[in-house]
């Protein structure tokens, strides 16, 4: 036989072959696309925050197609436009989102705050904390080194004087800085509205936080005295709001000897 | 057996694909940021290159050495793999969909993955069909290894102050010919080890 032909034929028959192999493969493992997961999948976000509390977008709009969760707010990201379209989408009632931001809740910045030791180790917030709880002589507030800010997909978090900060307009709430940050030092607060808010987590004493830093709460009860809605709390010498009760009076922020707790207001008014 | 063994050792350490031979360097660097993407991505290799050997060796001797088409062995074997990944793929879809989605474009580059073609091809042109069954696997093993020593390399990399120029692949790059060089220091192990 003619060499030529006969190599065309053996490739074209092992292509053949591999191509009916395939073809029947396909067959017997197809997967069933799940197309009302898809439509959902196409109106999230995206981010693969984990805001959910599932395994990413995916996880979420495979879970609501199934029937497994009922939430249709849970992403935080997408905020309320996407829970009406999930609702549209899946049938289910649509409750409310309230707004909300992330806060780094410290105010210990480089005039404020006393250096206690000099740390030339690798600049992660994770890291430093573990040595003596970290440079500053307060081992409860923001380390400064940025731990927050890799970790945000929205880049709404900067080092500004040695602490963090995020810009409430650029925040999407998905909280992976919450759960990145070593000292557990942000919480979200509503987006609406002007709140009374403690930027300080110290819980040491209070003759012990003033040596340690000058916008230190130290616990001295003249807010929860002052506040007429009975908003505010001790706990173990950090007063604490709830955000509930508050109405943004400033009642507590002008009694206040250090200046920690603040009146804020996230959105800009219009 | 103990030639068996020799195939086996001379294919994980002295002679190993990735950081001896430098085949399959792409997945290499790609998929070994984490360790469960690494091993999964191992495990499909090395399954290719069993499936893909013991399909590849007989096609090659009763059908291309038969009628002296030799010459056709490269796009002959490509076929084959490409083939082959396609299949795994398939599989993987229907039965394990984390793996899939975390190996993503990966997978299907195993078609074009040089250590398979480069593993089956070293096989016909050296040696018997059992041997080159324990020489395919013990290729796969082999990229397993470099692959989960290299994913621990990067994990540790990850927490490191690298200079500027040499943020991402560059600093990866460097660990790599590292830890090949490392691998330099098996020579002379197998026949050491095994008195040959």
């Amino acid at each position: 036989m003619n060499p030529i032909l006969l190599a065309v034929l053996i490739v074209s028959v092992i292509g053949i072959l591999a191509a009916v192999g395939l073809t029947v493969a396909s067959k017997v493992f197809a997967v069933p696309v799940d197309e009302k997961a898809e439509e959902i999948r196409a109106c999230l976000p995206g981010a693969n925050c984990g805001a959910c509390g599932f395994s990413g977008c995916d996880g979420y709009a495979a879970a609501l197609s199934k029937g497994e969760t009922k939430e249709t707010t849970l992403c935080a990201p997408g905020g309320q436009d996407v829970a009406q379209q999930i609702g549209e989408i899946t049938g289910l009632a649509v409750g409310n989102m309230t707004p909300v931001a992330a806060v780094v809740l410290c105010q210990g910045h480089n005039d404020n705050a006393v250096i206690k030791l000099e740390y030339q180790g690798v600049q992660s917030c994770r890291m430093a904390a573990q040595i003596f709880g970290g440079p500053k002589e307060c081992i409860y507030g923001c380390l400064g080194y940025g731990d927050c800010v890799a970790a945000c997909d929205y880049e709404a978090i900067h080092l500004c004087n040695g602490i963090a900060r995020v810009d409430p307009h650029l925040c999407r709430a998905c909280r992976k800085c919450v759960k990145t940050c070593p000292k557990g030092l942000i919480e979200m607060l509503p987006l609406e509205g002007t709140e009374a808010a403690v930027l300080c987590k110290n819980h040491d004493k209070g003759a012990v936080t003033r040596k340690e830093c000058k916008a230190g709460c130290i616990g001295c009860m003249k807010c929860v005295k002052a506040c007429p809605e009975e908003a505010i709390t001790i706990d173990r010498f950090c007063a604490h709001v709830d955000y509930e009760k508050c109405v943004g009076c400033g009642a507590c922020h002008e009694q206040c000897p250090v200046s920690a707790i603040n009146l804020i207001t996230l959105a800009k008014h219009a | 057996m103990t030639a068996y063994f020799a195939i086996l050792l001379t294919a994980i350490l002295t002679g190993n694909f990735v950081l001896c031979k430098f085949l399959g360097i792409c997945p290499f660097l790609g998929v070994s940021k984490k360790l469960n993407t690494a091993l999964g991505m191992s495990a499909a290799v090395v399954f290719v290159m069993a499936l893909a050997t013991a399909v590849t060796y007989p096609i090659n001797k009763y059908l291309l050495v038969k009628n002296d088409l030799e010459y056709l062995q490269t796009i002959v074997f490509i076929l084959v793999i490409a083939a082959l990944v396609q299949l795994v793929e398939i599989v993987l879809k229907k039965f394990m969909p984390p793996l899939y989605n975390a190996l993503g474009i990966y997978l299907p580059l195993i078609t074009t993955n040089c250590a398979v073609l480069g593993v089956v091809i070293l096989n016909v042109d050296e040696g018997y069909f059992a041997q080159s069954m324990f020489n395919s696997v013990g290729a796969g093993l082999g990229f397993m290894l470099a692959m989960v020593i290299f994913s621990g390399v990067r994990s540790r990399l990850e927490s490191c102050d690298v200079p500027k120029f040499l943020q991402g692949l560059p600093i990866v790059l460097i660990a790599a010919s590292i830890v090949s060089l490392s691998f330099m220091g098996f020579t002379g192990l197998v026949e050491g080890l095994l008195g040959l």
